[in-house]
């Protein structure tokens, strides 16, 4: 499953042909098409970033300003919440989907009436568009007349204010992001369970484990590759996740929903160039601190197994 | 015991049916809804069936609306997302055939690119500040390489993967028959990819069609919009035509939909296959 | 009665000069060459027989494509062999960076449409726009919108709308059932309040939703400002004050504060949008509106909504004495100096017809009056003004009663202001802490500008 797991364990097999036919039968420049445009397009201006994070930018003329920007963005209180915004965000939403996804999957996996609809309307929402979700939620949302506050008052429960509360709004989001992209996290879950040699339960069950042990002993630890995978790949979205935010709350209601990629975008609107590919470089900081280390630790874990 | 696991197959789907009913299906059944209605019904803003469908005549304003952007858009996004899948497809599979079979030195440097490509988030100022400088900045076949190269990693990922549960004595017999290096790729691997194909095209279109923050940096414009970007444009202009702008939502789904009841038994067992050999 | 009021409103526009030392100080870079040979000016022959077509962008709204396309067809009307194309681009921050990024590589087309002000002081307009200042028919335009115009020694654009007023609409219907009367000091407002809000509607409108709206009570208090420190546009362009250490600056965001604490705002505040505000108002389940008078041009179209229920009133201040209202200045069109030739001819000639009688009476056709105009010649009022557009008038009338909205007096305006005015209207500042951000968000703006003394 490892789709994230480093080379390591693909190595080329044998040595049987002479590394003059190897280089023949798979050519470098098969690369070449997709280097350059991942060159140029990717690692170029991520290259150029750290330069331009040290600037006062136009896009036509720049003065180089040292650390300037970066000192201004710790010293503002709405880009230091952000940067909590985007860590809360991505590990609520990350966690969320580990958990909801695995026991999706496992029941799914199992014996259950209407087992493809089921499967097929939670995987549904991932394919609808993230701001067409944005928009629906934002109108079931509201305080009001919105419908779920609508249902929670026809059972006398008087609903909170989601995304108009400012203690509430990113939670709201949060949660929309869930129901958004479990789906997801349970197929890779499925796929993984599909992966467990069937003899591993059967035997466990002939040794008499009740079902707690057997999930405790057989399903968690096989299902440990695919549980790095969700973590990672969810992660990485919710450290980086725009759309959905934008779509409701453009960070509002004032900065209370704020995370690193809404405010790099109204740096960008704002017209700080500078500014805000400082944001990118504090991003690229937050994401790969977190998500590299957490991934060599998995893969190693992943290797123990 | 047969009985009560019978009673028990039957018991969770139904609970799961009811719950999902509640959770899931209820949002898009207020999307069709408030898609049917009149302007003054939607902004109620209540989860109820039209009184009156109006389903053609909303249809059709949306369509017009700002000079048939919809049509624009829905162009702009099949070419955008039809031409960046197939490139992602081919060029993914290239590197990840040569990357998986050929040891050098450079692999440990090319594999610490791609997992380098997934994890950083895009540098989207000096991105555009190069794009300027191509000429590429806000024109289509720009964004359809800023979606490659975004979309490169995650694709030369999954084929690796797989291609390494592909025998290499295959090759041999291929390269000991007379044939090159395309001939091999193209004849011989890249047929037995079906599955990871699969899987590659439903989550690369799903991601590039529903694509919002790169439109938005890098296609600004009302005359190439995508359509997504146009979603986002209607919501102001659609602040007081809720029908309208639930109509344009369910209209930007409909492709996904399709490609969705085409493809739904091949996603579990793409990734199945695609993802868990590794 | 509609003859006096008009000479009356004229001679007052023309004494709406406050801010003449304003903008001069900010040129930026030296001023290029750009000035036009005045013999390619503004004569209105006609004559010349070459077809020419003038490409004109502007924002794409309803009202500003309605007043250019009434202004081409007029304009055409009398010069058959100029014809102007209107190009429509998006509205907000989206479409300042396509103007600049126009401008900057040398797309733009023939004129354009852009504010004046701050945002106009952005495009650089000595190194990308041809000075108007030489030209017979700028001095037909209103001082105080030249003022908006002017960077360094170059005066850019001529005016393309009327003046808007930004204070407070409110709800007829609630003041006469209620026995209220227009309050000119903020005491007097806060007692109104006090009085609706026991008779069960809302006080003040509020509409988060769409977050430029939340603003208002910070921007249009600025003729407040001036009263209690005249001058303070350029202190505060100079880097010399700010809206910490100036109390009365300070004061919008003490008012959105007290309006929150004394709960005072509609309960939906947090989400509603500019549209349901309106609506609000109009159907009267709320009071006051804080709000720029162009957005009565759309009541009528409410269902119930009657504009002849509304009215309007200066945002007030401490004292009755010194009431006044904070005016916005309208947008302008401007020439890029890639425009040469043939078309600049044909340009000059336009913002000939523009800064003319003619050219309001093309407007007033087209689209109605929304406020006085800032041509000099144009005297005539219509006849059919909407009750709150009414309302503006007396303000102009009064001498010293108007002061331009900081925007136009500094280049100074920070991005993020309406957040902050969202966060401090639902609580989550204190104007003293809303001040302080804000003065930091504008320190960035100045600093991006090149401004000195930042």
């Amino acid at each position: 499953m490892a789709v994230i797991g480093t080379a390591s364990k693909t190595k080329a097999s044998g040595k049987s042909l002479q590394s003059r036919h190897v280089s023949k039968a798979y050519p470098g420049w098969f690369y070449a098409p997709a280097a350059i445009i991942y060159g140029v397009l990717f690692l170029l201006p991520t290259l150029l970033s750290f330069f331009f994070s040290l600037t006062r930018w136009t896009l036509f003329d720049w003065e180089f300003i040292g650390f300037d920007n970066f000192l201004q963005f710790f010293s503002e209180p709405f880009l230091i919440q952000g940067t909590f915004n985007t860590l809360f965000f991505a590990f609520f939403t990350s966690g969320t989907k580990v958990v909801l996804g695995m026991l999706l999957a496992i029941w799914l996996s199992g014996p259950v009436f209407a087992k493809g609809y089921l499967r097929a309307v939670i995987f549904f929402p991932v394919l609808v568009s993230t701001v067409g979700v944005g928009i629906t939620f934002k109108e079931l949302m509201q305080p009001q007349d919105g419908v779920i506050n609508a249902s929670l008052s026809f059972f006398g429960i008087e609903g909170p204010g989601w995304l108009a509360d400012p203690g509430m709004a990113l939670f709201s989001v949060a949660i929309v992001d869930v129901w958004r992209g479990v789906g997801i996290a349970t197929v890779i879950y499925l796929a993984g369970l599909a992966a467990i040699p069937q003899e591993y339960t059967e035997a466990a069950l002939m040794d008499g484990a009740t079902k707690l042990k057997k999930f405790r002993h057989i399903t968690l630890p096989l299902l440990f590759p695919a549980t790095s995978t969700v973590i990672i790949l969810s992660l990485i979205g919710g450290l980086r996740s725009f759309d959905l935010i934008w779509a409701m709350t453009k960070g509002g209601p004032g900065f209370a929903s704020d995370v690193l990629a809404s405010i790099i975008f109204k740096q960008y609107q704002a017209g700080f160039y500078g500014l805000s590919t400082a944001g990118n470089v504090v991003l690229f900081i937050v994401v790969t601190a977190i998500v590299y280390p957490l991934n060599r630790w998995l893969n190693k874990r992943e290797v123990d197994y | 015991m047969k009985r009560e696991k019978l009673i028990f197959t039957y018991l969770s789907g139904i609970l799961g049916i009811i719950v999902t009913a509640v959770l899931f299906v209820v949002p898009f059944i207020f999307i069709i809804f408030t898609a049917l209605k009149t302007k003054g019904e939607a902004a109620l803003l209540e989860f109820s069936p039209p009184t009156e469908i109006r389903f053609f005549e909303n249809l059709v304003e949306v369509i017009q609306a700002r000079d048939f952007m919809v049509i624009t858009a829905f162009i702009n996004s099949t070419i955008l997302t039809v031409s960046s899948v197939a490139a992602l497809v081919i060029l993914g599979a290239m590197v990840a055939f040569v990357l998986q079979r050929r040891m050098t030195k450079f692999n440990g440097l090319i594999n610490a690119l791609i997992l380098a490509g997934l994890i950083i988030p895009p540098a989207v100022v000096p991105t555009i500040w190069v794009l300027q400088g191509l000429g590429l900045f806000k024109t289509l076949h720009g964004l359809i390489f800023i979606q490659i190269a975004f979309g490169l990693s995650f694709t030369t990922l999954l084929f690796r993967a797989f291609i390494a549960s592909i025998p290499k004595e295959l090759d041999e017999a291929a390269i000991i028959d007379g044939a090159g290096p395309l001939k091999l790729f193209f004849r011989v691997i890249f047929p037995l990819l079906k599955s990871v194909i699969f899987t590659v095209i439903i989550l690369q279109s799903i991601f590039i069609f529903n694509d919002f923050q790169n439109p938005l940096y890098f296609l600004p414009g009302d005359e190439n919009a995508t359509v997504q970007l146009t979603l986002y444009n209607f919501q102001a202009q659609f602040n007081t035509s809720f029908n309208l702008l639930y109509m344009n939502i369910l209209i930007i789904t409909i492709p996904m939909l399709i490609l969705f009841l085409l493809f739904n038994n091949r996603i579990v067992s793409g990734m199945t296959a695609g993802a868990v050999k590794g | 009665m509609t003859s006096l009021r008009s000479r009356k409103a004229m001679t007052a526009i023309a004494g709406f000069t406050v801010a003449a030392f304003a903008l001069s100080g900010c040129a930026s870079g030296d001023s290029a060459d750009s000035g036009t040979s005045t013999d390619t000016g503004s004569s209105d022959s006609g004559s010349s027989s070459e077809p020419v077509e003038l490409s004109f962008l502007v924002d794409n709204s309803d009202q500003t494509v309605g007043t250019a396309e009434a202004l081409a067809s007029a304009f055409t009307a009398q010069n058959p062999n100029i014809t102007i194309d209107v190009e429509t681009r998006p509205g907000g921050a989206e479409g300042d960076n396509i103007v600049k990024t126009r401008l900057a590589t040398g797309e733009m087309t023939d004129i354009f449409w852009y504010n004046s002000g701050s945002l106009l002081q952005a495009l650089n307009p000595n190194d990308t726009l041809v000075d108007l200042s030489g030209e017979d028919f700028m001095d037909n335009v209103n001082e105080a919108f030249i003022a908006g115009v002017t960077s360094g020694d170059g005066v850019f654009g001529v005016p393309a709308q009327t003046a808007m007023g930004g204070g407070i609409l409110y709800n007829k219907d609630i003041y006469a059932e209620l026995g209220l009367e227009v309050p000119v000091t903020w005491d007097e407002f806060m007692d109104n309040n006090a009085a609706i809000k026991a008779a069960g509607y809302d006080p003040v409108i509020q509409t988060y939703g769409d977050t430029w709206t939340s603003q208002l009570l910070v921007l249009a208090d600025y003729h407040n400002v001036e009263q209690a420190n005249p001058g303070w546009a350029a202190d505060y362009t100079a880097n010399e004050a700010n809206y910490s250490d100036t109390a009365s600056a300070r004061q919008g965001f003490d008012r959105l504060q007290e309006i929150h604490e004394a709960g005072y705002m509609n309960s939906d505040a947090a989400t509603a949008l500019f549209n349901d505000g309106l609506a609000k108002l109009a159907l009267g389940e709320g009071a006051h509106y804080p709000m720029l008078t162009f957005a009565v041009s759309t009541i009528n179209d409410i269902e119930g909504g009657d504009v002849e229920k509304i009215g309007f009133f200066a945002q007030p201040g401490d004292s009755a004495d010194s009431n006044g209202l904070t005016v916005w200045l309208s947008a302008a069109i401007y020439m890029p100096q890639t425009t040469e030739g043939a078309e600049r001819e044909a340009a000059l000639q336009f913002m000939d017809f523009v800064a003319s009688a003619e050219g309001c009476a093309a407007i007033t056709e087209g689209v109605g009056q929304q406020g006085p105009y800032f041509i000099n010649s144009c005297t005539e009022v219509d006849e059919s003004l909407s009750s709150p557009i009414r309302d503006m008038f007396p303000y102009f009338e009064t001498p010293g009663a108007t002061t331009p909205a900081l925007e136009f007096l500094s280049p100074v305006k920070g991005p993020a202001l309406e957040q902050i005015t969202v966060a401090t209207g639902t609580g989550q500042y204190t104007a003293e802490e809303a001040a302080a951000l804000y003065d930091e968000d504008v320190k960035k703006q100045a600093q991006q500008l090149g401004l000195e003394g930042w």
